[in-house]
């Protein structure tokens, strides 16, 4: 395992419980403000000192506290981005990416640092100064300043909850360009799931400063058991599909879910994968193959598990070939259907949501196929 | 020197060494004191923040007295500097730039510890996590971001040490030449009759030293301050 995080701190009004494992990939932290997320990491980057803890970064520890050993913050090698940047003032752009770097020992000019400069866009920012720069030209600058110091791991609490919607979507490409072509494994704060969805791996999800859940993104978001934690509007599934056609009106075809879904014209080219996400509000169930419809997106699908909740709801948990969606319908249409485990069905998916997409997008203009 | 009579041009130098070394060595003190009493809390922080206002608030004369009781050549802590290091305050220029830099050091502690209230302990918190020990975090970090403080501490200190007159003449008296500092000149001159041109002449330097000192540290915090803000 990558990452592996034990630890137990008793605040005056909370207490802190986590013990997770991640594997490399982007690692999120999931939950709602003051669930204890920015401690866990804090404590990661040894700014808080927790009670009592382990935790090891690819085989390293920096915390054990039965062996007695804690590593003060700079000795621990983890780049952090901070929600609001924290850019250092009197410096430069340039010295501020080098900040690290100096620190760590690699000094001078490096193939890594114009890599970085090219990959997050820094070119033509190297000689200004932090205060001249715009939300997202800051969060990029803090980003590359934590990786140029070559961390063990990367730590990013919230980098986007300070900026706005188009900023945001400046930055994720960025992200995601991260996780694809460096080995460092990141650690994601964030309370939104359309980032978590578009970016993370692995999700740790966590409610009043205990861990919940950890496991792999799919399986998290489309566990009915998390739905209160990660809100009931936000539980879903998340596919990866594989775009096999852009037909003439307008409609790209994906092979997903052991069938097709449509959805409004992407700009992948044939062959590419893509991550959708499907809320387990907008699915609708049938029995019985739906003819004369006006939904493009219906998939053939057997139950696996129903999990009724408190109020008139129930979570419905599909295999639909090799993945699983889930549907929240009504107890009572779950009585009318007969449904049960084993059961064949047919999932009618009013509306998809490219996981790219809806990210930085209010959720009202988001760029979904809604065929209902 | 056609300006100054060399008795006068004596003093002023006088005044320049003795300001000088008082600021110089109350300097990194002063900056010390102010972090620990900026972001540390600990037991007798009041009473260390009391004593350091201590010379501001008692009149000179009984600041200068407690130093002769202290650092007089009979005194303890004067007899074991002497015996140790060699080292004699009393009636001494040297006694006239402790003086001075002791009636400097709360204006030049409490300007700092502004300064560094004001940095954002967040950007400390970064600079450690990109492997900066903590003297590090302080020079490349705290240290820049407080400089237009430590300018303005400079130059009050400066002023003060300057025109310290009451805790000198009493722990140092009046000896031109190795205590007679431009104040207590300036309150010689007046003393005997005639003494007036010359006490106007110092009066004139005092003002341009003054002027000076304000005009060059303004520059230097200006242009501090414009690194500082990001800009």
């Amino acid at each position: 395992m990558s990452i592996s995080i034990n630890l137990h701190h008793q605040f005056p009004e909370l207490t802190l419980d986590v013990d997770f494992d991640a594997p490399a990939g982007v690692t999120a932290l999931f939950g709602a403000s003051g669930s204890g997320k920015t401690t866990v990491v804090n404590a990661v980057a040894g700014l808080l000192q927790p009670d009592r803890g382990r935790i090891s970064v690819a085989g390293t520890a920096l915390l054990d506290t039965s062996a007695g050993l804690r590593l003060p913050p700079h000795k621990r090698r983890i780049g952090y981005v901070f929600q609001e940047g924290r850019l250092f003032p009197h410096l430069s752009v340039q010295q501020n990416l080098r900040y690290g770097r100096w620190f760590a020992g690699l000094r001078g000019p490096s193939q890594a640092e114009d890599h970085l400069v090219e990959m997050l866009g820094l070119g033509a920012l190297l000689n200004r100064r932090p205060g001249d720069l715009s939300g997202g030209e800051k969060q990029r600058v803090a980003i590359g300043r934590a990786l140029l110091s070559e961390p063990r791991l990367l730590l990013m609490d919230e980098p986007l909850a300070a900026l706005d919607g188009p900023r945001k979507a400046e930055i994720l490409p960025y992200l995601e360009r991260l996780r694809d072509e460096t080995q460092v494994p990141i650690l994601y704060v964030s309370h939104a799931i359309s980032e978590i969805a578009r970016l993370a791996t692995t999700v740790a999800v966590m409610e009043r400063g205990q861990l919940r859940k950890a496991g792999p993104t799919g399986d998290i978001l489309a566990d009915p058991s998390l739905a209160h934690a990660i809100g009931l509007r936000d539980t879903g599934a998340l596919l990866t599909g594989r775009v096999v056609a852009h037909h003439m009106d307008g409609l790209s075809e994906l092979a997903a879910g052991g069938g097709k879904l449509f959805l409004p014209k992407v700009p992948n080219a044939l062959g590419e994968q893509l991550r959708v996400r499907i809320s387990a509000k907008d699915v609708m169930l049938s029995r019985d193959r739906p003819v004369g419809i006006s939904a493009l997106n219906i998939l053939d699908c057997e139950v696996s598990e129903i999990r009724p909740g408190r109020g008139p709801g129930a979570f419905v948990r599909l295999k639909a070939g090799a993945d699983h969606i889930l549907a929240r319908v009504t107890k009572r249409s779950v009585n009318a259907l007969g449904l049960a485990p084993g059961l064949s069905c047919y999932a009618v998916i009013k509306s998809v949501s490219v996981a790219r997409a809806d990210v930085g997008a209010d959720v009202g203009t988001e760029a979904s196929s809604d065929h209902a | 020197m056609q300006f100054l009579s060399p008795e006068e041009w004596t003093a002023v130098a006088l005044s320049l060494r003795v300001a000088f070394w008082a600021t110089l060595l109350a300097l990194p003190l002063a900056i010390a004191v102010a972090w620990w009493l900026a972001r540390r809390e600990f037991w007798g922080k009041q009473l260390l923040n009391g004593l350091v206002h201590l010379p501001l608030i008692l009149p000179p004369v009984v600041t200068g007295y407690l130093l002769l009781l202290t650092f007089g050549r009979r005194a303890p802590a004067g007899a074991w500097l002497e015996e140790t290091f060699g080292l004699i305050f009393a009636f001494r220029w040297t006694g006239a730039a402790l003086a001075a830099g002791i009636m400097g050091f709360p204006l030049m502690v409490r300007a700092i510890r502004l300064a560094i209230e004001a940095v954002d302990p967040k950007l400390e918190e970064a600079a450690s996590t990109l492997g900066a020990s903590r003297a590090w975090v302080f020079v490349t970090v705290t240290l820049p971001l407080i400089l237009p403080g430590v300018i303005a501490g400079t130059l009050l200190g400066f002023a003060k040490a300057m025109g310290e007159f009451g805790a000198t003449i009493t722990f140092v008296s009046n000896i031109p030449g190795e205590t007679q500092t431009l104040p207590s000149a300036i309150y010689a001159f007046l003393q005997v009759p005639g003494g007036e041109a010359s006490a106007l002449r110092l009066v004139v330097i005092s003002v341009v030293i003054a002027m000076t000192a304000l005009l060059l540290s303004e520059t230097l915090a200006r242009r501090a301050a414009k690194r500082v803000s990001g800009r």
